[in-house]
């Protein structure tokens, strides 16, 4: 076969292949994802598959044997928080007042999480503000 | 010092604005500017020097004037980390970009001094570009040196996670990975503008391409090695933003190692070679972009900052401006030479180009995809690890197998038949090994990974036979026992050999990848003190609870004592336990005692290591019977706090050591009366040999690059040289 | 004290950095003469790889990826491709000692 057709012919198939592959991924990734939602944006949904992102509001932790309660709220902390309820792994950073992102469903006005889906930021290394502790415990010799 | 540190890095900023300008007119053809210019990078170097040193003896002397320090280290801080903290901050890790930057540009330019007139100047523009870019980020957005009035008493200190020296060194490994690749690429665009496109410039920077490489990617190890051994997570790889960011240009940096090769030998693949490293250094500054945006949900991603806008437009003028140019160059990135034959090293490393790229590809669209989904839908729309493993996997299986086609055969092409001859053992022993694990084991169950260990049997398999065919060659034409053929082929080719022990770690890694995730047992436990439970085959055992404080960190640790047995015989005996630390960023919100609870935590992971496996254990004490305990001395605590005067510091000492006392009542209640625990227990068989896998790439690494002795180099060629010079006479 | 230092600083650099901006035209031609030519340099590297291929072409055919025909074609061919090499090298450090600098882009030689 001359070898320039031949070349094409290899040319034809790297992008079919190519093209192939992109449109999967185009397809599979819009049905695979979860939208992205604030809690305020839940307080009154139902069902669906959201990625969840906000802060956990202080004192509101409750371990419940190995169910984790907690509320989240908007990052701005303006609007009402939402409960979410949690099996699974806790990351290390988790606390209140902490950024973190859950996966889930809603029912019946909670949030339920899929299980090991918690994620916590880790705290800000990148702002540039000085953080002042105001309540620092002292752990003595003796 | 810090004033006259601050100023260093004011003149560092008009020295790279005076190089770049003195480069760009030393690209006209006067020596003694383009001169001019590389001095100014090596006073770039020594100034940026300073800087760092300045920084770092703050940092030594927890100098809390400095705002760096106050937010990221304090008095406890151990000495080790006090220095390591630099860098986890902003403005630090701006400083060891440009810092690292500056030190390589002096070290590529001071390399090619005497070559390369007309590129060198173009390059030093770039570098210098780049530098000033960096440094006047630090000037107007992040300065290290900015101050603090009044003085804190105290710094916010280290964020315990990061005291790990893994996590000490990763981000200087990345870091220097990220910026070597920007010596290739400065010389890339400086062949393109000069319309120099032979292999000369990628002669010049092959090792700092190289350096490059292996340098992310033990920064990738060192990242994955410290989730999986430090977090209470138990994974190695989350698919976050973050970490496809190191990632993606990584496998694009990777294909460009392989494909300047083929330029070097062919003259081909010119276009992907300049391509490849323009896209590896775009992915290299929007991996330094991600960390620092907030443009991406990701557990690193640290929010707002304001440095993320200006990074943007870098990276989009890197991409906009390489892309012209090479459009307008391609003319003159025309191939010298055609692929000759399918069966030949230029055309698997051409389908290994498309590999890779592609899995950069996908796993850029998936990372991106929030956006790209805002952008069709209104929506912000995320992908998790489901999808990237399902997309990635066949990819990486593919690619497996290359790693062992790629080495067996020869350049231009393999002559007719010795292609079957050579696939035909490690295929063989590729189905044998495959067969063996589908009969005796349950691999069958997990299709994909049993072609990933088949296809990386073959991968193995085949370098074996490189490297015993290769030696026998070596000795049959020079002689010699077998121990040294193989020193030979190592000694005369470091590249290649390097990069086959390279493969071969990575073919290790990628079975132990598939094993330990394919074939995982995970399992959530919740036991009081003496009771059992049965994970796989082993009977695990919460024997006692364990509590331990540690002033000098401000640290309660509550742990515990688990036995393991196997089949009825002792296995291990493992001690997870979780740290409460004082003073670390805590909320306001509840009580102080509570605050401790619900603050800074780490976990010490449980780990029983084997070549067969790991067997993982995380605990988390529950501490809800704790909470009548907790909750009476808060309210006690905050009664007599509300009796203090703001200003009375001893009162203030006096309080927090009150509030000790308290933790070490819980503790002894802890101990006397321990509530359950919950346990995650995962099975992780060879996963071990992730790292070990990753060690011998790393090795490899390290082979390839060292650099051959001259007089060696000087020899050889004369032989050639007589036998050609005889050629000569007779032609 | 440090206001002295930084005076200091600026001028060693500013001192350093305009060096070669203060070169008389004889220190500027012997700058010239040591740096290589570019049509060498290149021409020189490409001879190395050359006999680097030509040896690696040897240990194939010995490891048997390449037969024997294949091999002693591709032997010569290489071999011829060397020597072409050396004609280009002869000529590049001829023309660069009588002190014409190499010119316009490089042709490329197989």
């Amino acid at each position: 076969m001359d070898p320039n057709v031949k070349r094409k012919i290899r040319l034809v198939v790297a992008l079919s292949a190519a093209v192939l592959l992109a449109v999967g991924l185009i397809y599979t990734s819009f049905s695979a994802s979860s939208e992205a939602k604030q809690p305020s944006d839940l307080l009154n949904a139902s069902g669906g598959s959201y990625e969840l992102t906000g802060i956990v509001v202080p004192g509101s932790i409750q371990h419940r044997g190995s169910e984790l309660n907690f509320r989240m709220a908007d990052r701005d902390g303006s609007k009402p928080s939402l409960p979410v309820r949690y099996h699974g792994e806790i990351p290390d950073p988790f606390q209140g007042g902490r950024e973190v992102i859950v996966r889930g469903t809603v029912a019946d006005g909670t949030f339920m999480a899929d299980r090991d889906s918690l994620i916590t930021k880790c705290p800000s290394k990148y702002t540039t503000e000085a953080q002042q502790d105001p309540q620092h415990v002292i752990i003595t010799d003796n | 010092m810090i004033t006259f540190g601050a100023g260093c890095l004011i003149l560092a900023f008009a020295v790279a604005i005076y190089s770049g300008v003195a480069a760009l007119l030393g690209t006209r053809g006067d020596r003694r500017f383009a001169d001019s210019a590389r001095r100014g990078v090596y006073a770039f170097a020594i100034l940026l020097t300073i800087c760092v040193v300045i920084i770092e003896a703050a940092f030594a002397r927890t100098d809390l004037s400095l705002q760096v320090v106050a937010d990221h280290s304090s008095t406890t801080t151990p000495a080790f980390y006090r220095f390591t903290a630099m860098w986890s901050s902003q403005e630090g890790s701006l400083l060891l970009w440009a810092w690292v930057l500056s030190l390589t540009s002096s070290a590529v330019l001071f390399a090619t001094r005497n070559k390369h007139r007309e590129i060198t100047p173009w390059a030093t523009a770039v570098l210098m570009g780049l530098g000033a870019f960096f440094t006047g980020l630090m000037l107007f957005a992040a300065s290290p040196f900015a101050r603090l009035s009044p003085v804190p008493p105290e710094g916010v200190g280290l964020e315990p996670l990061l005291r790990h020296p893994a996590m000490a060194i990763h981000p200087p490994m990345l870091y220097t990975g990220y910026v070597f690749f920007a010596i290739p690429f400065a010389f890339a665009i400086g062949a393109l503008i000069t319309r120099r496109t032979d292999a000369s410039w990628i002669r010049s920077t092959r090792r700092f391409a190289l350096i490059a490489w292996l340098c992310l990617g033990t920064g990738i190890l060192l990242g994955a090695r410290w989730s999986y051994s430090e977090l209470g997570w138990g994974g190695y790889w989350g698919w976050d933003p973050v970490e496809n960011a190191s990632l993606m240009p990584w496998l694009v940096g990777t294909a460009f190692l392989h494909s300047i090769m083929v330029q070097e030998r062919r003259g081909m693949l010119k276009v992907w070679n300049v391509s490849l490293i323009c896209m590896t250094f775009s992915l290299a500054l929007l991996g330094t972009f991600l960390v620092r945006s907030g443009i991406l949900d990701s557990i690193h991603a640290f929010g707002e900052s304001t440095v993320g806008g200006p990074l943007l437009v870098l990276i989009g003028v890197v991409i906009v401006g390489s892309t012209l140019l090479i459009v307008s160059r391609l003319p003159d990135l025309r191939s010298e030479k055609r692929i000759e034959s399918l069966v030949s090293r230029e055309s698997i490393f051409l389908v290994n180009n498309l590999l890779l790229v592609g899995l950069a590809a996908v796993i850029f669209w998936g990372t991106f995809f929030p956006l790209i989904s805002e952008l069709f839908t209104g929506n912000k729309a995320s992908l998790a690890a489901p999808w990237f493993n399902r997309y990635t996997t066949p990819l990486a299986i593919v690619l497996v197998l290359f790693t062992g086609i790629g080495p067996l055969f020869a350049w231009r092409r393999v002559s007719v038949g010795a292609a079957g001859r050579l696939l035909a053992r490690p295929a063989i022993a590729a189905g044998l090994v495959t067969a063996a694990l589908a009969a005796f084991t349950d691999a069958a169950s997990h299709p994909f990974a049993l072609v990933m260990f088949g296809f990386a049997a073959f991968a193995l398999a085949a370098l074996v036979q490189e490297f015993a065919r290769g030696a026998a060659a070596y000795r049959s034409l020079s002689g010699g026992s077998y121990g040294r053929a193989l020193m030979g082929l190592f000694a005369r080719n470091r590249r290649r050999y390097g990069g086959y022990v390279v493969h071969a770690g990575l073919a290790i890694l990628l079975i132990a990848v598939a094993a330990s995730s394919s074939f995982q047992t995970s399992r959530d436990l919740r036991l009081r003190p003496g009771q059992s439970a049965v994970v796989d085959n082993y009977t695990i055992t919460y024997e006692r609870p364990t509590a331990d404080i540690n002033p000098a960190e401000q640290r309660l640790t509550f742990g515990s004592v688990l036995t393991v047995t196997k089949d009825g015989k002792p296995y291990a005996t493992l001690y997870p336990s979780r740290n409460y630390f004082a003073g670390v960023g805590t909320p306001a919100g509840g009580g102080p005692i509570r605050s401790f609870f619900e603050g800074e935590a780490t976990s010490e992971v449980g780990r029983k290591t084997t070549v067969g496996g790991d067997l993982w254990t995380s605990m988390i004490p529950d501490l809800g019977p704790l909470n009548p305990l907790i909750g009476k001395a808060d309210r006690k605590l905050m009664a007599i706090g509300r009796g203090i005067k703001p200003g009375d510091v001893r009162a203030q000492q006096t309080f927090g050591a009150l509030q000790g006392l308290a933790i070490r009542k819980i503790e002894q209640t802890y101990l006397h009366d321990p509530p359950p625990a919950n346990f995650r227990v995962n099975v992780n068989p060879l996963v071990t040999w992730i790292w070990v896998g990753g060690a011998i790439a790393v090795i490899g690494g390290l082979v390839a690059i060292w650099p051959a002795p001259e007089a060696r180099r000087r020899r050889v060629a004369d032989v050639y040289a007589a036998r050609l010079a005889r050629d000569l006479g007779r032609a | 004290m440090e206001i002295l230092l930084a005076v200091v600083v600026v001028a060693v650099v500013v001192w350093f950095v305009s060096g070669p901006l203060r070169r008389s035209a004889g220190e500027t031609e012997a700058a010239s003469e040591r740096l290589e030519d570019p049509r060498v340099a290149e021409l020189e590297a490409r001879k190395e790889a050359k006999y680097r291929e030509i040896r690696d072409a040897e240990l194939d055919r010995e490891q048997g990826k390449l037969s024997q025909a294949d091999w002693s074609r591709q032997d010569a061919e290489l071999r011829r491709e060397a020597i072409e090499i050396l004609k280009q090298l002869d000529q590049a450090r001829e023309q660069a000692a009588n002190g014409r600098p190499a010119q316009g882009a490089d042709r490329p030689a197989p």
